[in-house]
């Protein structure tokens, strides 16, 4: 790696470069992935100064560390976790600016589940089909941060679009663009144009939906029945609305698993393969609720009762294992 | 045609076969061509569905989709791919004793069918390859098998599948290929997409 660049000095249970994701290839199979909490990678950015979407870090409970190799503004958004910058602790939601050889380390979440790491310049991950995002459901772009790791920026002092935000960056100089630019391409060694998709947040699914409190204890998600609510019996859409789940250790990036009561169906079995989106939420024979998220499989063959509210993915994002969850349909 | 919502901004559009959603899915590319429906971000075909994600107005897209006159896919239609295929699969003689053939007749009736693909799903370049029929469906194996080897040709319900890289799974295996299913250096990146056609060439040594 030649140019700006952090250095992994603790990678974390499972830290992954997010953006975006890759929307328009689930006809391909291929999952659209991306980061989870989209508001929360959206303001770490723009606290930096770099594109909404641009490339960040995902971490998973249990935070990460970075060494800074060049002079870097840095912030931290997502979950609740204790942020120091060499031992001296980082308020949060803030930008701060890192000297070369500084080491920020993010703690454990506190409360909720991923922080996200901005960097100014962004991460400048070479794309694949369109995005830097880590995708754990097919392998798709780079592997999960390991110890040693050396990950590139962009050029921070390249010209960005949009609206100028005079001193919002904590000793970091520059004024911050808010706008929902494309990468700055200002690394004359990567070839021009394959990096500009990368961060190109042009296509955010997720642009504009609104930032939720990290759930604590119990979460009430919003949700719009169908297209597979005629699956339900009146007693199942009754048990979906007046029921409570509680988020199962078996959640990942491409599912938040609920285990409950079943609600109960109007028939059994399972239907031919159909398209699924992000939020939807699957009932499995055995009562668990299987509510797709970035990384979710393409198409599935079991019911999809209900879909959350684009809202909802967020606060999904933050679930704890042992978080109760209810539902509030639409 | 039934519309089903799936959330604020994608819409399901059931029909009535595989041979009604092909022929849906083609307008719906053509019409996307031409300009219609700009957000949306994805059309994901199915068995019996398109899904359309990216459409926030779903009365419009319905009405949209009502106006039109659809031409069904004519027979024959699509690109062909031949796929050649060891049949040394370690469920094929289960396979075939539940077709009630033996393995050679089995092997005969699978490169005798002109297959097509249904769709891709499960993961990036796996098709879903609709062909032997009703009557003939395969069932899951009891238990998944932990590792596939990339290439393995595998029956699963009324589609033959290609596992485009080494990944658990429970489809009953009856072959291989070394055919590249997923090349990212490639457009599309995946060898079979949704209407191509595909014949299974025998060359078990």
């Amino acid at each position: 790696v030649t140019g700006r660049s952090i250095q992994v000095a603790r990678p974390g249970a499972l830290t992954t470069i997010q953006d975006c994701g890759r929307p328009g290839y689930a006809h391909l199979g291929v999952p659209r992935s991306g980061a989870l909490d989209a508001p929360a990678h959206h303001r770490a950015n723009q606290l930096v100064g770099s594109p909404p979407g641009a490339p960040v870090l995902e971490t998973t409970l249990t935070g990460v560390a970075v060494t800074a190799r060049a002079a870097v503004t840095v912030a931290v958004t997502g979950a609740h976790a204790a942020v120091r910058l060499d031992g001296r602790p980082v308020g949060p939601g803030t930008a701060v600016a890192m000297a070369p050889g500084q080491t920020l380390d993010v703690g454990p979440a506190r409360a909720g589940v991923r922080s996200y790491v901005a960097f100014s310049g962004g991460l400048r991950v070479p794309p694949v089909l369109g995005s830097a995002s880590t995708d754990l459901l097919s392998g798709l772009g780079p592997a999960r941060l390991a110890a040693g790791d050396v990950l590139a920026l962009g050029d921070a002092a390249a010209p960005l679009g949009g609206a100028a935000v005079p001193d919002a960056v904590p000793g970091g100089g520059a004024a911050v663009p808010l706008g929902w630019a494309a990468v700055p391409d200002g690394d004359a060694a990567v070839p021009s144009g394959t990096l500009a998709a990368a961060g190109s947040p042009l296509h955010c699914p997720q642009a504009g939906v609104p930032a939720a409190p990290v759930p604590v204890d119990r979460a009430e998600l919003l949700i719009h029945l169908g297209p597979r609510d005629d699956w339900l019996s009146a007693a199942g859409l009754a048990a979906l609305r007046d029921g409570a789940w509680t988020v199962s250790p078996h959640s990942n990036r491409v599912a938040l698993r609920l285990a409950g009561a079943a609600p109960p169906r109007s028939r059994s079995g399972e239907l031919p393969s159909e398209g699924l989106v992000a939020g939807a939420i699957e009932a499995l024979p055995d009562g668990q609720l299987v509510v797709s998220l970035a990384d979710h499989p393409t198409t599935g063959g079991y019911p999809v009762i209900a879909v959350l509210d684009p809202g909802a993915l967020p606060v999904c994002a933050q679930a704890r294992p042992g978080l109760t969850v209810t539902f509030r349909i639409a | 045609v039934r519309f089903r919502p799936a959330g604020p901004s994608a819409l399901l559009v059931e029909v009535d076969s595989l041979d009604q959603a092909r022929a849906l899915h083609a307008e719906i590319g053509r019409r996307r061509a031409a300009g219609w429906a700009p957000s949306l971000l994805d059309v994901v075909p199915g068995a019996c569905t398109v899904l359309l994600d990216g459409v926030p107005d779903h009365g419009r897209a319905a009405r949209d989709i009502r106006s039109w006159t659809i031409p069904p896919v004519p027979a024959g239609s699509g690109p062909v791919t031949e796929i050649h295929c060891r049949y040394d699969g370690p469920d094929l003689p289960a396979v075939a004793a539940q077709w009630q053939l033996s393995v050679p007749e089995a092997v005969r009736l699978h490169t005798s069918i002109e297959h097509q693909v249904a769709f891709c799903g499960f993961a990036p370049g796996f098709p879903y390859i609709a062909g032997i029929g009703r009557g003939r469906e395969v069932a899951r194996r009891d238990s998944p098998r932990s590792a596939i080897p990339a290439g393995s040709v595998a029956l699963g319900g009324e589609y033959t599948g290609i596992y485009p890289r080494a990944s658990p799974g429970g489809w009953q295996i009856i072959g291989q290929t070394t055919a590249v299913m997923w090349d990212l250096g490639r457009d599309p990146a995946a060898l079979l997409v949704a209407g191509d056609r595909v014949r299974f060439i025998d060359v078990t040594p």
